[in-house]
C-alpha cells in the first residue's frame, strides 16, 4: 500500500478524475519490535508530535509509539480546538509563542491540511480591573512578540454584534484580541503527526497498553506491555489524564490530579459565530466549527475522576455562562457533550522534564489547555530526550518547581495549590 | 452526583466544595523535611478507583468529610465526618504511642 504519496491539488484533480482509488492508508498500523532507542507511551497529540519532531529534527527514527486504545482517541480527538499564544507568565509565555509559530507552518510541513483557521481570539473584559489586567496581558504577548489589540466596546459592537452588551450584571468594558490565535482541525492534528512519523519509520502501535516501566540500576531498559515486552533505550510517558497512572509503574508520585472537563456541540447552524469568544466574568468560551456547530466549555467539575464525563451542575453553569453572555444561542438545541480527563497540576502548567530515572522523560500537566500546545510540547520534549538539554522555550516547566517553589507559573494568580485552577 | 452528609442526609452535589485528597488530613510536623511537605501538599495518589477525598458542605451544615469516592463510576461509596475521622486517627497514635 502506499503509505508516502504526498498531497497535492494536483494529486485531488488526478485521484478525482480516475474513482478516488490510489488513496491509501495515512500511516502503517505496525506491531511491536523486539527493542527501539525511543518508546513513547501514549499515542494522542503530543505523544506523536514528540515522535515527529523525534525523527524529523533529530534523526531519531528507531521509535515506537504505544497507544492502548486508538490512535488519537484521547484527548487531541475529543477538545474545543483551539489554538493561541495568550500567556503572560515567563515560562508559559515564550513556549506558547514558540508553539503558535509552529502551527503556522505546521501544514506545509506536514503536508497536512490541519485546517488551521487564524481566525481571532476576544477575550472580553467586564470591569474597570479587568481592563487593566487584560492590557498587563496583552502588553506581556507583544513583548514576547505575539499579537494583542485592545479593543473598545465600539469596536467590539462591528466585530460581535449578538453580545449582551446591556447585560446588568457583567456589562462588556472591551476585550483583548488576538488575530492570530484561531481553531484547527484536532483529529487531522493527530493524523497529520501520525502520517509524518510514520513515514520516517517511527512505529504507531495501537491496543498496546503499557502494563510495567523496567528499571535497573536506576536507568529505564523498557516496558511490559499487552503486546509483550519491549526493550527501550529511553521511554516518555505522555498520557496526560493516565499520567499518575504510568508514573506510579516507576515509582513515581506525580503533582497530578486528574479532573474532568465536559465541553458541549450545538446542532449546525449558518456561520455565525466568526472568532473565538471568551467571556471574562465566568469560565466560558465558544467558537463554530466549519460544519456549523458551536463548540463551547466552561469550568472543570472540579473533583477528581476518570469517568470521561461528568454531571449536570455544571452543565447548567456552562449553559447559564453562555445565556448571560449572548442570549441568541438559547435557540440553539445542544447536540452532544462529553468529559475528557484532564491533568491538572498545582499551578496550571504543564511539565516538560527528565526524572530521577536514567532514560525516562515526562511531559504532563496540561491541564486543559493541551491542544494549542500539541506542536510546542512535541517539539521541545524531542530536543529534551535527543539531547539532554531542555529547549529554550521550554526550560521552566520543570517537574521539582513545586518543591522548590522556584518558576511556579500561576497564571490566575489563585496559588499553587491543587484545586484552585 | 450525591453526597450522603452524615448530618443532612443524601444532598445534590452543588451544596459541596470539593478541596481534594483526604491525605491533606495528614499534615506534617512543622520541622518536618521539605520531602515531606512537598509530598503532603503536591503529590497525590491519584487513583482511577476508590478515593478518599475532603469536601465541605458549604451550603448546608457547614461540615467538612471525609468521602470514599470511585473515580471511575462516580459511586459514592461512605461519607464520614471529617471531626470523627481526625479523633479516631487522633485515638490510633495516641493508643501506638502509649
Amino acid at each position: 500500500m502506499d503509505f508516502s504519496g504526498r498531497f497535492s491539488g494536483l494529486r485531488i484533480l488526478k485521484e478525482g478524475l480516475t474513482g478516488n482509488k490510489g488513496w491509501g492508508p495515512h500511516w502503517k498500523d505496525a506491531t511491536p519490535k523486539e527493542a527501539y532507542d525511543v518508546v513513547i507511551i501514549g499515542g494522542g497529540g503530543h505523544g506523536l508530535s514528540t515522535a515527529y519532531y523525534l525523527a524529523k529534527n533529530h534523526g531519531i527514527r528507531n521509535v515506537a509509539v504505544l497507544e492502548k486504545g486508538y490512535l488519537g482517541g484521547g484527548n487531541v480527538g475529543r477538545n474545543t480546538t483551539i489554538v493561541r499564544a495568550n500567556y503572560m507568565m515567563p515560562g508559559n509565555t515564550e513556549f506558547y509563542s514558540h508553539s503558535l509559530k509552529l502551527w503556522e507552518g505546521l501544514e506545509q510541513d506536514l503536508n497536512y491540511n490541519a485546517m488551521l483557521s487564524q481566525r481571532g481570539q476576544i477575550s472580553l473584559f467586564h470591569s474597570d480591573g479587568q481592563r487593566d489586567g487584560a492590557i498587563r496581558q496583552g502588553n506581556a504577548m507583544i513583548n514576547q512578540g505575539d499579537d494583542a489589540e485592545l479593543l473598545s466596546v465600539g469596536d467590539l459592537k462591528k466585530l460581535v454584534p449578538f453580545l449582551d452588551y446591556k447585560q446588568a450584571r457583567y456589562p462588556i468594558y472591551g476585550a483583548i484580541l488576538q488575530r492570530r490565535a484561531g481553531t484547527a482541525r484536532h483529529d487531522a492534528v493527530a493524523w497529520g503527526f501520525a502520517r509524518g512519523a510514520s513515514e520516517r519509520g517511527v512505529d504507531l502501535i495501537q491496543n498496546c497498553e503499557v502494563t510495567g516501566i523496567d528499571i535497573e540500576g536506576g536507568r529505564v531498559t523498557g516496558v511490559q506491555t499487552t503486546r509483550g515486552a519491549i526493550k527501550a533505550g529511553k521511554v516518555a510517558i505522555i498520557v496526560a489524564g493516565r499520567s499518575s497512572k504510568v508514573a506510579a509503574m516507576a515509582g513515581m508520585r506525580l503533582p497530578i490530579e486528574s479532573h474532568v472537563l465536559q465541553a458541549f456541540v450545538s446542532e449546525g447552524l449558518k456561520p455565525c459565530i466568526d472568532h473565538v469568544i471568551s467571556f471574562g466574568m465566568g469560565h466560558f468560551y465558544i467558537s463554530q466549527s466549519d460544519k456549523g456547530g458551536l463548540v463551547f466549555g466552561g469550568d472543570l467539575d472540579f473533583y477528581a475522576s476518570y469517568a470521561a464525563r461528568g454531571n449536570l451542575p455544571t452543565v447548567e453553569h456552562v449553559m447559564e455562562a453562555g445565556m448571560t453572555l449572548m442570549p441568541a444561542i438559547g435557540k440553539a438545541r445542544v447536540l452532544r457533550s462529553w468529559g475528557g480527563i484532564m491533568d491538572m497540576s498545582p499551578d496550571g502548567s504543564p511539565i516538560i522534564d527528565k526524572t530521577h530515572i536514567d532514560g525516562l522523560f515526562i511531559d504532563c500537566g496540561w491541564c486543559y489547555g493541551g491542544f494549542k500546545a500539541v506542536p510546542g510540547s512535541g517539539h521541545v520534549m524531542a530536543h529534551l530526550m535527543a539531547t539532554g538539554e531542555h529547549h529554550a522555550a521550554a526550560t521552566k516547566f520543570r517537574l521539582d518547581r513545586f518543591r522548590t517553589g522556584q518558576n511556579l507559573m500561576d497564571e490566575e494568580g489563585t496559588g499553587s495549590q491543587h484545586n484552585l485552577h | 452526583m450525591r453526597l450522603k452528609c452524615p448530618n443532612c442526609g443524601w444532598r445534590d452535589i452543588r451544596e459541596f466544595t470539593y478541596m481534594g485528597a483526604a491525605s491533606m488530613m495528614e499534615r506534617p510536623a512543622a520541622n518536618a523535611p521539605i520531602e515531606e511537605w512537598d509530598a503532603y501538599l503536591h503529590l497525590r495518589d491519584n487513583p482511577d478507583g476508590v478515593t478518599r477525598e475532603l469536601w465541605y458542605h458549604e451550603y448546608g451544615c457547614g461540615a467538612w468529610l471525609v468521602v470514599t469516592r470511585n473515580t471511575l463510576t462516580h459511586e459514592v461509596i461512605k461519607c464520614e465526618l471529617a471531626e470523627k475521622v481526625a479523633a479516631k486517627a487522633a485515638k490510633k497514635t495516641a493508643g501506638a504511642a502509649s
